[in-house]
């Protein structure tokens, strides 16, 4: 972690033009990624996924991206043309989206679109590749390979979809892997194997992870630092294990809203919004 | 002008009161975005223009277009006649704007026909699925198999010439594909969890059809018509032309092609302008079309 | 209340025919919260969609299922059944057509079930839910998860069901908006005494909830135990002992001790 970070942000906006007025979904990010994990949390709306893709350029039709400066590895994003970014999309920087089934193709097996992702991506002759599809599904964790390699996506559960989608974004070996909620639909046992799967592939290899999640726990426990979001902003960074000391009112209350495994409570205490966390009150430790 | 703010108002109020203003809002959005696309504005102002011209036809034309006036016959261009006249002498510029309400007449009674045939038929295959969904298909495909031109001549062989004849074999050789998109659209609907919801509603099969999955299977199917009519209207040009379509002396924009051919080196003017109206038409359907794709299209939320 | 005995589901055909649930039974009490956890895939919500007659024409569905002493066949159901069960969904952006208006939404079982005063209810449903009546002519599009989710519940309200099957209600919505449904589902059945059959592969959220569970596992049924074994961390299987020990976060060293149950 002490080398040259591989990604900078500094002061990212992302904002869209819609009828009824400009929404800012982003507004002023900054921070630097190295080849660690960091964990990006916050309530739903306060801009995690938008963060991530516009690091990608991948801003919505009626969208604007600015941002004082935007680098990977050296490389300006900002300036950077359409070849340049779909060169970075597909070998340096992969991006695993929130919504897996509606990125994968319903019309082709599954086995066919992570066949063709190594073909396109490894250079893989046909008969490898049908192997390697095989040994990749394994590595997430998909028991039956050989019967989920032929089913179409609406024939497998949500979580197996989320896990195909990991599997496909791991194979041209990226620098770094923005992965928006990889897990939130699997149960708790497969959910830590695949990340553990992840956490090896980003160790062995030296890459960075970007990790967007609103699983608080889970965050704190596999990443290293956490930006905390909120209505666009970064409210509050600290290290993972000192999360359960964070200062800031919005995270203490994330932190409250969760329900306990181990007593029982007649009501779950809910999440006081203050206006004031608009206007910026940064806390970091 | 404040009226038209209060409306705009209205239309955009970040809290709609009723179901009117909400669906006021959806399409005023969807037009917003509309708007904004040159191409389909394009495609729009001529659709707009060919339906004007059709409801004033009385007003702006001198003459009904059908009565024969041989001392005139094939006259150039001209301040008296713009479009000159035909081997009759009827003046080709009012022939042309009668002719226009042909066209609409043949787009739209097609149109009725078979966006309902298309979206029963295809919606009840991709939904109900199993072995009604291969019989339903099987009869699509022949359908599908066939050119169309040739199919639509059989049909009128069979039915005798004439315009309504000339629509009903355009509408049977015109519906399959309505059906294929509406079994497209039914297949990914069925799998979606709210049509899941509406059965554990209890939500009839018909019930579910009609107000869940027709709706989603409804944009689709009317982008395709608008890039078909293109093809409609010349279908209905080429039945006109070979003599199976509208009858003489109906101002139908084929038959005056293929009636005015035999002057197209000396009387250019004859054959030329239909020509010119059916190509202008069909391009600004075709326009409209991919304007509504765009606006339709799920990841505008429109 | 609810009553399942030797179900067995089966989905597809030839080489692609796939047991999902074997020979499951599940015994819940009227008024209970009941939780059904395991891992992905084991068929927790096939479960429930056999139990809510879903699986017609999906897949083979054979056993005996009792619900409010109704004995159910095949997978047609009654519309008495129709009204008394109810099902909230996993995903808030699927489950909500998004053609239709909340309004619609709302008021569309009311009319299958010819109820009257629609328009009352649908009011009633929504305040019900913590939602204003601004929200009643909107699109789904229009609102957020957490708010859609409130819909589905508001939706599933309407009938005056007895029984309410919840298919991960709060895995697609943030901690903040999860507290908020957790606590309304719980004010719910308080006030309606409702019988829930809670999926969900969150521990603590079943802890919360319930007051018994089956874990399942490959289409059966591995434990069944009451929320002070869970709480207590006391499971008596191996599987479910697993199960919670990765409910308390990310370890490494843990996770390579799980062992792959098939
Ligand atoms: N195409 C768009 N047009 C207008 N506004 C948008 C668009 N996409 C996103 N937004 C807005 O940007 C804000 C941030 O959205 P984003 O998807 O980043 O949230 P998130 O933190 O990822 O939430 P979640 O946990 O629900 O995924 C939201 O308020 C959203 O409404
Ligand atoms: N329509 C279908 N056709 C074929 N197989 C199916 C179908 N639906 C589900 N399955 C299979 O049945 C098994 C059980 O699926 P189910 O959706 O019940 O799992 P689940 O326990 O709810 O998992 P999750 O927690 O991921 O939602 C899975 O292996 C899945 O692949
Ligand atoms: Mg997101
Ligand atoms: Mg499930």
């Amino acid at each position: 972690m002490t080398d040259a970070p591989l990604l900078k942000v500094e002061d990212l906006h992302v904002s869209y033009n819609t009828p009824t007025g400009v929404v800012e979904a982003v507004r002023g990010v900054s921070f630097e990624l190295g080849r660690e994990k960091l964990g990006i949390v916050g309530e739903s709306g306060s801009g995690k996924s938008q963060t991530g893709r516009a690091i990608l350029g991948l801003v919505a039709p009626g969208g604007q991206r600015r941002a004082r400066r935007l680098e990977f590895d050296g490389t300006d994003l900002l300036s950077a043309d359409e070849r340049t970014m779909r060169r970075i999309r597909g070998d340096c920087i992969s991006m695993i989206m929130q919504d897996p089934k509606y990125s994968l193709n319903p019309v082709m097996s599954i086995g066919a679109q992570i066949e063709e992702a190594f073909l396109v991506h490894r250079e893989t002759i046909r008969q490898e590749a049908r192997e390697r599809t095989l040994e990749m599904l394994r590595a997430v964790k998909i028991r039956e390979a050989e019967r989920v390699y032929k089913a179409y996506p609406h024939e497998v559960s949500g979580g197996m979809g989320q896990r195909i989608m990991i599997a496909m974004m791991m194979i041209p070996e990226p620098d770094i892997i923005i992965a928006d909620e990889p897990t939130s639909a699997l149960d708790v046992t497969v959910q830590l194997q695949v990340l553990a799967v992840l956490d090896d592939m980003i160790s062995e290899r030296g890459m960075g992870l970007i990790f967007i999640s609103h699983d608080l726990n889970l965050v704190a426990s596999f990443c290293d630092r956490i930006l905390v979001m909120y209505g666009g902003q970064v409210v509050e960074q600290c290290l993972a294990a000192e999360l359960d000391q964070a200062r800031h009112p919005y995270t203490r209350g994330l932190l409250n809203c969760l329900p306990s495994l181990d007593h029982g409570q007649d009501e779950l205490p809910v999440l006081k919004r203050d206006p004031a966390w608009l206007s910026a009150v940064k806390v970091s430790s | 002008m404040s009226g038209l703010g209060n409306i705009r108002g209205w239309l955009l109020a970040e809290v709609p009161k009723s179901k009117w203003q909400a669906r006021g809002q959806r399409f005023y959005i969807g037009w917003l975005a509309f708007r904004a696309n040159p191409v389909a504005m394009a495609g729009l102002i001529i659709v707009a223009g060919l339906v004007l011209v059709a409801l004033l036809a009385p007003w702006i034309t001198a003459s009904d277009g059908l009565e024969p006036d041989l001392p005139n016959r094939l006259q150039p261009p001209s301040a008296e006649h713009w479009f000159g006249t035909d081997q009759l002498g009827r003046d080709i510029y009012d022939r042309i704007i009668w002719g226009s309400r042909i066209t609409l007449y043949i787009v739209g009674l097609v149109a009725i026909i078979v966006v309902p045939i298309g979206l029963v038929i295809g919606t009840i295959a991709g939904y109900v699925g199993g072995l009604v969904d291969s019989v339903l298909m099987r009869l699509t495909d022949i359908f599908l198999a066939f050119p169309r031109l040739i199919l639509a001549m059989a049909f009128v062989a069979v039915l005798g010439p004439g315009l309504e004849n000339a629509v009903l074999a355009i509408a049977l050789t015109t519906w399959s594909p309505f059906a294929r998109i509406a079994r497209a659209e039914a297949l990914t609907i069925r799998n979606s969890e709210f049509i899941l919801a509406a059965q554990v509603q209890g939500v009839s099969t018909v019930g579910i059809l009609t107000r869940h999955v027709t709706p989603l299977c409804l944009s689709s199917v009317i982008v395709r018509l608008t890039l078909d009519m293109a093809g409609i209207i010349l279908t209905a040009a080429g039945l006109g032309f070979l003599g199976l379509g509208a009858q003489p002396p109906t101002p139908e924009w084929g038959a005056m092609i293929s009636l005015g051919r035999q002057y197209l080196i000396d009387q250019w003017w004859v054959p030329t302008v239909p020509g010119i109206a059916i190509l202008v038409v069909s391009l600004g359907f075709n326009l409209l079309g991919d304007g509504l794709r765009d606006v339709f299209d799920p990841k505008s939320g429109a | 209340m609810i009553e399942i005995n030797h179900l067995d589901v089966v989905f597809g055909h030839g080489h692609k025919l796939f047991h999902a649930v074997r020979d499951l039974a599940l015994k819940i009490e009227r008024g209970q919260s009941y939780g059904l956890v395991g891992e992905s895939g084991s068929g927790k919500t096939t479960v429930l969609r056999a139990l809510a007659g879903l699986l017609a024409g999906v897949a083979r569905v054979s056993g005996e299922m009792q619900v409010a002493g109704e004995s159910l066949q095949g997978q047609n159901r009654s519309r008495e059944f129709r009204r008394r069960v109810q099902m909230v969904f996993q995903d808030p952006y699927g489950s909500l057509h998004p053609r239709h208006t909340v309004d619609t939404i709302l008021s569309e079982p009311a009319r299958v079930h010819r109820l009257d005063r629609i328009e009352d209810r649908v009011v009633q449903a929504l305040e019900e839910v913590g939602l204003d009546a601004s929200f009643r002519f909107r699109y789904p599009h229009q609102i957020s998860g957490g708010q859609r989710q409130r819909v589905s519940v508001a939706r599933a309200l309407i009938t005056d069901p007895e029984i309410v099957l919840l298919d991960e209600p709060t895995s697609a919505l943030d901690v903040s908006v999860q507290a908020e449904v957790l606590n309304l589902l719980m004010r719910l059945k308080r006030d309606h005494g409702l019988t829930y059959v809670l999926v969900s592969h969150n521990l603590a959220v079943v802890a919360h909830m319930c007051e018994a569970l089956s874990v399942m596992q490959n289409g059966s049924v591995v434990e069944t135990m009451n929320v002070k074994q869970l709480r207590d961390h006391t499971p008596t299987t191996p599987y479910t002992r697993q199960l919670l020990t990765a409910s308390l976060g990310y370890d490494r060293q843990a996770i390579d001790a799980f062992e792959e149950f098939a």
